[in-house]
């Protein structure tokens, strides 16, 4: 497991950033953390890091569930905040982006249980008071194993 | 001699069956001339919702597939109406989930092909921005504040389809600030309906909130950090069993909200100009920012046109409006009409010169 301090939301896009210019076609990212953790913070900088154009405004997904965005590859941002459960993923058809060439940006995946594909990248996001943020890296996959050593090449608790 | 035809002024009237399953709610409306409302029927599913503590669109999926059918018959028999009776089909296409949109579509167009009645496809938000022409009409152009659950949009409207974006938020929405705060407060849902019940009991200037983007010159919002710092005056000051405390802060809250969205209006009036304002979506329930909207439109001289509560809401009579001016200009989608998950409000005009 890999960490992340970041201090302010301006810290928070910048890492988004970062991992968005690592991201691939088929890529499956879950993000966790509280109501304000950060998470859609996060997926702005992303969506930047994959191309998404700055006049593109990345807004949260919570009411409209799924909003996509084209960059260098098709972005799916979901927020499953809303819902109840696994049944609820596979009424909406979602297992179809899960496992398509798209990329896949989960807000609230603890809605997920059996719908989590068996690779993916684990992002856990922590409040520390004020607008710092720990935030937590887990690849399962050694597709997501191999993103996190190249992320962190500069070490444990930092990023460059 | 040719003959010279002179033809009665006839006014040309339509009666249209609409039908709105974007989100939520699966309704259904009977309107006359895009302007009298025969019936305006609404599932409302929050009590369903409210079990989950959220709105839970799996089951309002299904839900819409229940509901529909019967919402209908109650559309045209509180109209005194038969289907035979109607003139066209005019039915929200977008934007939303495709698996809700496409309830309301399919039925449209099953309905339209088995009574060959012309059918149109309307923008979710367009009809939020005529809401306010059922109950009078407003002239062109006008400034529009669209805020809901899902939409903080402000909008010069310069007629039927030419919509510009002025502004517009940058995370969240505020009606789900509204019900993401009212959670972190403990409050049941609906929050943002249970804060605007509780505001009133409250000191709005007692706790200190944010307003953010309040003075950066655009016409965009920023309603995240409100949010994360509600969040962090509960982790300092639990609310729990405190029912003054909860009151101020339900009352700073609304206070905070609605200074930014009616300052962010006020600014876009100026610029342009204009002086027609309309207020519409679910949030425009909200008594504070009714009240305040009003305040504002006193003292910059602007007309103000806000629904009532019950066309702020989700509701299919609102898609009567452009729907009935849509079909009365001869456009007409085919059957082949499809849900749009995903519709920038300004391509509009785009679909329409398509269509003829």
């Amino acid at each position: 497991m890999y960490y992340a301090a970041t201090h302010d939301e301006t810290e928070t896009i910048v890492l988004g950033e970062k991992v968005g210019k690592m991201l691939r076609p088929g890529d499956f990212v879950a993000l966790y953390g509280d109501l304000g953790s950060g998470k859609t913070r996060f997926a702005q900088g992303v969506a930047l890091g994959m191309g998404v154009g700055t006049s593109t405004r990345v807004t949260s997904p919570t009411y409209t569930i799924m909003n996509e965005y084209s960059g260098a590859f098709p972005l799916y941002h979901f927020d499953l905040y809303r819902l109840g459960g696994d049944s609820d993923v596979t009424e909406l058809g979602f297992e179809e982006y899960f496992s398509g060439q798209g990329i896949c940006l989960v807000e609230w995946a603890e809605r997920l249980v059996s719908e989590l594909p068996d690779e993916f990248l684990k992002i856990s996001f922590c409040h520390e008071g004020g607008e710092g943020r720990t935030i937590l890296f887990e690849g399962f996959g050694d597709r997501y194993l191999e993103l996190l050593r190249m992320l962190f090449r500069g070490g444990v608790g930092s990023f460059d | 001699m040719k003959g010279v035809f002179c033809t009665p002024l006839v006014f040309k009237y339509m009666l249209l069956l609409t039908i709105e399953s974007s989100c939520d709610e699966t309704a259904a409306a009977v309107v006359k001339d895009g302007r009298i409302i025969l019936s305006n029927i609404i599932a409302s599913q929050v009590s369903i919702h409210a079990e989950y503590g959220g709105v839970v669109p799996e089951i309002a999926s299904r839900k819409h597939l229940e509901a529909i059918t019967f919402i209908i018959e109650e559309a045209l028999q509180k109209a005194s109406v038969t289907l035979a009776e109607i003139e066209g089909i005019a039915v929200t296409h977008g934007p939303g989930l495709a698996g809700a949109l496409l309830v309301g579509v399919s039925t449209a167009k099953a309905i339209a092909y088995a009574r060959n009645l012309p059918l149109i496809g309307v923008h979710h938000i367009e009809g939020h921005l005529f809401a306010s022409f059922l109950e009078r009409p407003v002239s062109f152009p006008f400034i529009a504040l669209v805020v809901s659950g899902g939409h903080t949009h402000l909008y010069k409207v310069g007629g039927f389809g030419e919509y510009e974006i002025l502004g517009q938020t940058l995370d969240d929405a505020a009606g789900e600030a509204f019900d993401k705060v009212a959670k972190l407060m403990g409050l049941p849902y609906p929050g943002g309906a249970e804060i605007d019940r509780l505001a009133p009991l409250g000191d709005p200037r007692s706790i200190k909130l944010p307003r953010p983007l309040l003075r950066d010159g655009s016409f965009n919002f920023s309603f995240s950090g409100l949010k994360t710092s509600v969040l962090t005056y509960l982790q300092k000051n639990p609310v729990a069993g405190n029912d003054s405390m909860l009151h101020n802060l339900c009352a700073s809250f609304q206070e905070a909200v609605s200074e930014v969205l009616v300052t962010k209006t006020a600014a876009a009036l100026r610029k342009t100009g204009i002086k027609r304002l309309v207020v519409a979506g679910g949030v425009a329930c909200n008594s504070g920012l009714r009240r305040e909207m009003n305040r504002m439109a006193l003292k910059e001289g602007v007309e103000l046109n806000i629904p009532s509560p019950l066309l702020c809401a989700d509701n299919a009579a609102m898609i009567a409006v452009p729907g009935n001016y849509y079909l009365e200009k001869g456009l007409k989608e085919g059957l082949e009409l499809d849900a749009r998950a995903s519709w920038p409000l300004d391509t509009v005009s785009a679909t329409l010169k398509r269509l003829g």
